[in-house]
């Protein structure tokens, strides 16, 4: 019988397919450890059918769209499964949006959306994968993205 | 190509107009000059204002689209110092754009941060013209850049410019190699090491199939030159004054070194120069500079009249 590494949960959201490496920034997303009481559990560098990936289990949780949005533009290639009583339910791809509005802060610091105005920051997507994106205001393309989440 | 395209635009960055659109602008600064000169009158913004938000210091720009305005019969308000407004007791930007709208037919601004403008054409109702963001965009510095070169050269297309200066900070500059690429020019950008042009912006020029040359030595890149166009090294853009130091200075054009150009060189300079070109070179038939300037009017006057919907002359 082929031992797990994980054990199954029975309610919550299993993040597959991210990127070698990544699992740590996703649980920063996630805000985890700090302010949560659910259980995690962390695989990274799993040998899956498409090579190596981490893996990302918590429970009792289920992600809003914009955490999505984050965990797209760190490991475009995630899978989000939600589970209840050990069932997947749902099961779709991150998807990059074409813009992604107040979840990333502009690293230029003369840009407008880093000004005191009334404005949410604005990236334009101009790649998917491997993503790119250009602040709509200053039209600047930051060069490592993941230092931004 | 229709007016009507260019009606109530926002002018925020040169990326905003097609090619297409930027002839149709030409063909109508063409027409313009004889009413840039004053030598012909028109009054086909009568009625119509323009404010001018100036939170920079600016001669030409400023100067120029206030001119320009006239020239089409219309009035400007606004300021060139945000020292006297409301700015200064804490009024947020877009307020401070809210009123200009209530008060105005359009909108020139120029601010010092990187995305002010696209920021005001989001709560403006009426056109928005990006007069300088930072070290963000310059499009109409950039359009009567375009319009030099095309009125000088006849076309755009297979001519060599040089850009030469600071690359790094230097706003025109950015928007110009991009524009110039889409228009199939050969470039070659010269500089000191320490003020490349950005990656993203040869990127730019990569994605228009034009691969630029970078040099530093200036000697080389003039010889077949077609156009020389020379920027300020700009001692307000470097975070640390002896970074400027160690540049400022290392390129200077004389007449010494136009022996080596093509008779028909023209050079170009957004202005204001400082040291980097030799007063002697004013005279000489290469000088474009201050033509170049004064293209300013006629493609502000054209830009104007096709936004607010002015009468052809």
């Amino acid at each position: 019988m082929k031992e797990l590494k994980i054990t199954p949960i029975k309610n919550g959201t299993v993040i597959d397919h991210i990127t070698p490496g990544c699992a740590i920034k996703v649980l920063h997303i996630l805000g985890i450890p700090a302010g949560t009481s659910s259980v995690v559990s962390v695989a990274m560098n799993v040998t899956g059918k498409s090579g190596k990936k981490d893996i990302v289990k918590v429970e009792n949780r289920e992600l809003d769209p914009r955490e999505l949005n984050k965990i797209a533009l760190i490991a475009p290639k995630a899978t989000i499964n939600i589970i209840r009583d050990y069932e997947v339910v749902k099961k779709q791809n991150v998807v990059l949006p074409d813009e992604i509005i107040g979840t990333v802060k502009c690293p230029n610091p003369t840009c407008v959306s880093n000004a005191n105005e009334p404005i949410e920051s604005r990236f334009r997507v101009i790649s998917k994968d491997p993503p790119r994106i250009r602040c709509y205001y200053c039209e600047r393309e930051p060069d490592d993205i993941q230092t931004l989440i | 190509m229709s007016n009507t395209s260019f009606k109530n635009r926002d002018i925020i960055s040169i990326k905003d107009l097609s090619n297409e659109e930027i002839n149709t602008l030409f063909s109508y600064a063409k027409k313009m000059i004889p009413y840039a000169k004053g030598e012909k009158h028109l009054k086909t913004l009568e009625g119509r204002i323009l404010s001018t938000l100036f939170f920079e210091p600016s001669t030409r720009t400023r100067l120029s689209f206030e001119s320009a305005m006239n020239r089409l019969g219309g009035r400007v308000i606004g300021f060139a110092d945000a020292g006297g407004t409301s700015i200064k007791k804490g009024e947020s930007l877009t307020d401070t754009i809210r009123m200009a709208d209530a008060y105005s037919d359009a909108i020139v601004i120029r601010h010092h941060q990187e995305g002010s403008a696209r920021l005001a054409a989001e709560f403006a109702t009426h056109p928005v013209i990006n007069a300088g963001d930072g070290a963000g965009q310059h499009p109409t510095q950039c359009l009567l850049d375009l319009f030099t070169i095309v009125t000088e050269k006849k076309t755009i297309h297979g001519k060599h410019v040089v850009l030469l200066g600071d690359l790094k900070y230097g706003r025109t500059v950015h928007s110009l190699a991009y524009a110039l690429a889409r228009f199939k020019a050969q470039l070659t950008l010269v500089s000191p090491e320490t003020l490349r042009m950005p990656k993203e912006v040869i990127e730019e020029c990569r994605e228009q199939n034009v691969e630029p040359v970078s040099t530093t030595s200036l000697e080389k890149a003039i010889k077949d030159a077609d156009v020389l166009y020379v920027t300020r090294i700009q001692r307000e853009r470097f975070p640390d004054e002896s970074e400027y130091k160690r540049v400022a200075g290392t390129y200077k054009i004389d007449l010494e070194l136009l022996k080596q150009a093509k008779e028909d060189l023209i050079i170009m300079h957004p202005l204001p120069r400082v040291t980097e070109i030799d007063p002697a070179v004013d005279k000489t038939h290469h000088a474009l500079y201050f033509k170049q300037a004064f293209n300013g009017i006629p493609v502000r006057m054209a830009l104007l009249s096709l936004i607010l919907g002015g009468r052809k002359p």
